[in-house]
Formats: structure tokens, C-alpha cells, sequence
């Protein structure tokens, strides 16, 4: 079987994928992406909104535009950077080393790297309710791709579940592409995400109703409608159920990191609430227990895509410094106070929080258990 | 509801948009789509069009096909939900090979795509 080697393994070309291979390329190495998807930019090709933030992170800029400044990045270094999109990374085994990788349905090769950097992303949540196993049930992500990448109509009329920044935005990405949003329900008493987001769906006539959710999906074969109810503090279903003529029920309730990789290194793993689910320890440049990963992005901990840029060049000015590779002195620094002006806000306490547990300041001082 | 189904998918499950049809945005204020070129493929023997390079799920879900496969132990329909090749929902047959991850797999002209029953068959190697 085919073996392919690089200095660096990027697993995953989206936000923090692309920013740590363009990191590590401009200091020398040699870097191999790894991509599932049949095109790099992962969740950036498919935001039409301009992103806040800083400048350094192009606050100001739609999503999808960020993702081709990524990737003309990419392109000023080329020679560094192999780029292999529809390949899944399926394995790592420690025992020698190896990646098993496939190429589509049927090509199958390894990988073996010096340094690897588990940029991954987040896969979707559910919620349980009767038919959520239904064609028309789909992940807001899902959503997103089918109408900004392929520009396909998604449905006639949708029922979104959560009103955190992605539902929020889904809703209005929605209404851009010409479809009707029946209503955001939301089990919470308020708003998740920014109130800007909620007040462009509201101007457009949309009902975000607090305190509500699905009891259940109606259909035969497909989704054709659905039914909502109020909920009580307790988040128990109170009063008469409503129904909701709907053909997608779109559900954004949240992200859990994709970690598997880093479980199959033997990288300690911590379960963090504030960070959406298990994560991999790490210090301070994202290097992981095991000397030769690194993690970054939503796999490292459920946050904004600004900050999985910053945190994947982080990973891949590391693995770079680690492989002898000079750079820059003081960009550490600079890049976390980055990190920091963009964690200053109320959703950046709780990553504070999340990360106080996650960060380690000095390996030798973790346990081994 | 929930439970065993005593039939499984039929007719009605995918009646699909006309032919000649999709369903799919033509206007948009902020993204343009750059499509690849139009090419045709089979859905379980009806002849359908979509763009080549596209997902082959993306392109059944302009043609109105929503159902994608049916379950081995409840015959419950699945299709289309996470769209990055992590579900499993949308595994579909392709040109005899099952479980073929119809959301991250490119449609090339003249494919063969069935609704899978089941698990699906491997079919013997050639040799």
C-alpha cells in the first residue's frame, strides 16, 4: 500500500486546518492537508455574513471571503503544501506511527508524519423527539451546505430548533435564499447568540419563541409538519402542543468536537461543559500529551471560527518551532493576546472557564491518570 | 409513529420535481454558484440531471428525492442530515457499491444510484 510522508499532518481544512498550514508552510516545513470534504474552507465557504471580531481576524469580511484569503495564503507558499481533498483520515495506530487514510469510497493509503495538527471541527448534536430519524430533519450545517455551497432550496418552509449564533444565522441565510422560516424555538429563556443576529430575524417577521420546543416530527416518509410546546422552568412541556407546517425542521443545538484521532493517539482527553464535550489537554501552544500532536479549533473546544484561526496558526508555528523550523520570536504572544481581545466578551468567560481546566502549564506536573 | 413498518419505501416516498426541473436558487444577494456542467444520471432507473462535481445527494435533493435509503431492521427511511460524511444517513448503492457516502461523493455523468435496502451487498471482486 501507498505511503505518503510530510513533516506536518493537517487533519482538516476549514478555519483552523487552513490557518495552520499556511503557518507552518511560511516557516519551512512541509505540510500535507487532509480533507474529508470535496473542498477546503470546512464551516467558512458557507457564511454570507461579515464576520465581528478583530481586524486580525478579518472582522468586517463575509465568512466565505475569509476562507479564500486562507487559502490565497496557502497558494503564496505552494511548494510547502500538498493539499488532498476527499480524504478521509480514517485511523491513526501508534503502534508504528501509521494514518489510514481513503481517498472517496475505494482508494485506500497511509500517511505517516512528523508532527500532526487534529483540526477537525465539531460534528453536529440532536435532540430527541419521535421522527427526528426523518428525511427533512437536518443538521443546521447541513442546511448551510446544500444552499450556500451548491446552492440548492433546502425545503419550502422550515422549523428551526435553537437560537444560538448558528440557528440565528441559519434563519437569515434561510430568508436570503428565498425560503420561509416558520419559527426559532428555543428551550432557553433567552437568546444564545448575538442579539444583532435575533434582530435581523425578527425585522423580517420571524417569531423566536423562548422557552419552546418540538415534541415531534409529523410525516410518513418525510417530514411534513411539526408539533412545538411551551416549556416550564423545569424545561417540562406545559399547555397545548402546536402545530407547525414545515417540510425541514433544521436542528442547531449545539457541537461536539471531533477528537477520535486524538483518543486513538493516547492524548489525555478531559470532558469540558464550557467546550462542548471532550477535548484533548494542551499547553499553551496547543501541543497535546502526546509530544507530537497538536489540536486546534472546534476539535480543541466548541468557539468561533476567529478563534480557530488563531489557534491553528498557534498548533502550526509550534509543530513548525519543534521541527527546527526558526520563527518568528514573540508571535506566541502575540497570538494569544489575540486569543484573549477575542475572548473578552460574555461567551469568552465561559471559554476562560473551559480552558482553566484544559490548559496545562507543565506536563510534568499531569498525572497519569 | 415509531416501529416496524409492514412495507417498506414505495412510489409515494420519492415522487421527486419534474423532470426537467430543480429545485434550486436563482438568485441570491450575496453568493453566486459556479456549477459544473450539466450531466445526467439514474436515480433507481429514472433518468435525472444534476452538475457534475456536485455531491450526488446534493443533486438527488434538486431533483426532490429526499428518501436515500431505507433501514435493515425498521425499514425507517433516511436521507439526507449531516452533509460531511460523519452520519451515515445518506449511504446510498452507486454503480453496485453500497454505503457509498453519497453527501462528500462527487456526481459523475451516467451514474447508477439506488436507494439502499438494508445493509447493501458487496459485490464479488473482479478479478
Amino acid at each position: 500500500m501507498k505511503t505518503l510522508s510530510t513533516e506536518i499532518l493537517v487533519i482538516g481544512g476549514g478555519a483552523a486546518g487552513l490557518s495552520a498550514a499556511a503557518e507552518a508552510a511560511a516557516a519551512g516545513a512541509k505540510v500535507l492537508v487532509a480533507e474529508s470534504d470535496l473542498h477546503l474552507g470546512g464551516q467558512l465557504v458557507k457564511q454570507t455574513h461579515k464576520f465581528f471580531g478583530s481586524k486580525d481576524e478579518y472582522a468586517g469580511t463575509r465568512g466565505f471571503k475569509i476562507a479564500d484569503i486562507l487559502l490565497s495564503e496557502i497558494d503564496s507558499c505552494k511548494e510547502n503544501v500538498e493539499i488532498h481533498t476527499n480524504t478521509t483520515i480514517t485511523g491513526f495506530y501508534s503502534e508504528d506511527g501509521t494514518f489510514t487514510a481513503m481517498r472517496g469510497e475505494e482508494k485506500y493509503f497511509h500517511i505517516k508524519a512528523k508532527k500532526t495538527i487534529v483540526a477537525t471541527g465539531a460534528q453536529e448534536r440532536l435532540i430527541p423527539f419521535p421522527n427526528n430519524d426523518l428525511p427533512g430533519v437536518y443538521g443546521a450545517g447541513a442546511v448551510q451546505t446544500l444552499m450556500n455551497v451548491y446552492g440548492v432550496v433546502p425545503g419550502k418552509r422550515v422549523l428551526m430548533v435553537g437560537a444560538g449564533n448558528i440557528g440565528l444565522i441559519v434563519s437569515y441565510q434561510l430568508m436570503q435564499a428565498g425560503v420561509e422560516v416558520a419559527a426559532v424555538v428555543e428551550a432557553a429563556p433567552r437568546v444564545g447568540g448575538y442579539w444583532v443576529h435575533a434582530a435581523k430575524i425578527r425585522r423580517m417577521g420571524v417569531p423566536i419563541l423562548l422557552r419552546h420546543s418540538i415534541r415531534k416530527a409529523v410525516g410518513d416518509q418525510v417530514i411534513t409538519g411539526a408539533y412545538i410546546t411551551a416549556l416550564n422552568d423545569r424545561f417540562e412541556p406545559e399547555g397545548e402542543e402546536t402545530y407547525v407546517d414545515c417540510d425541514v425542521i433544521c436542528i442547531a443545538v449545539g457541537l461536539s468536537p471531533t477528537t477520535e484521532i486524538l483518543s486513538q493517539a493516547g492524548c489525555k482527553m478531559m470532558y469540558v461543559p464550557q467546550l462542548c464535550g471532550l477535548v484533548a489537554r494542551r499547553d499553551r501552544t496547543m501541543k497535546t500529551s502526546n509530544p507530537d500532536f497538536f489540536t486546534a479549533g472546534d476539535a480543541s473546544g466548541i468557539e468561533e471560527a476567529s478563534a480557530a484561526m488563531v489557534e491553528g496558526r498557534i498548533a502550526g508555528l509550534s509543530a513548525a518551532a519543534d521541527l527546527g523550523y526558526p520563527t518568528e520570536h514573540g508571535k506566541l504572544d502575540e497570538y494569544w493576546g489575540r486569543l484573549q481581545a477575542l475572548r473578552s466578551g460574555e461567551a469568552g468567560a465561559r471559554i476562560c472557564q473551559g480552558l482553566e481546566c484544559v490548559l496545562v502549564n507543565r506536563w510534568e506536573d499531569v498525572s497519569d491518570d | 409513529m415509531l416501529g416496524r413498518r409492514k412495507t417498506g419505501l414505495d412510489e409515494k416516498s420519492n415522487p421527486g420535481v419534474d423532470r426537467g426541473t430543480m429545485d434550486l436558487i436563482e438568485e441570491h444577494p450575496i453568493l453566486d454558484f459556479p456549477r459544473g456542467e450539466k450531466v445526467s444520471f439514474f436515480f433507481d432507473g429514472r433518468e435525472m440531471e444534476g452538475y457534475e462535481g456536485e455531491p450526488i445527494a446534493v443533486a438527488l435533493h434538486a431533483n426532490g428525492i429526499r428518501v436515500y435509503r431505507e433501514t435493515a431492521e425498521m425499514h425507517r427511511p433516511r436521507g439526507f442530515f449531516c452533509a460531511i460524511g460523519k452520519c451515515s444517513s445518506c449511504f446510498m448503492v452507486v454503480d453496485g457499491i453500497p454505503n457509498v457516502r453519497t453527501c462528500i461523493t462527487p456526481l459523475k455523468p451516467g451514474m447508477k444510484v439506488e436507494t439502499q435496502h438494508g445493509k447493501g451487498c458487496v459485490p464479488e471482486a473482479e478479478e
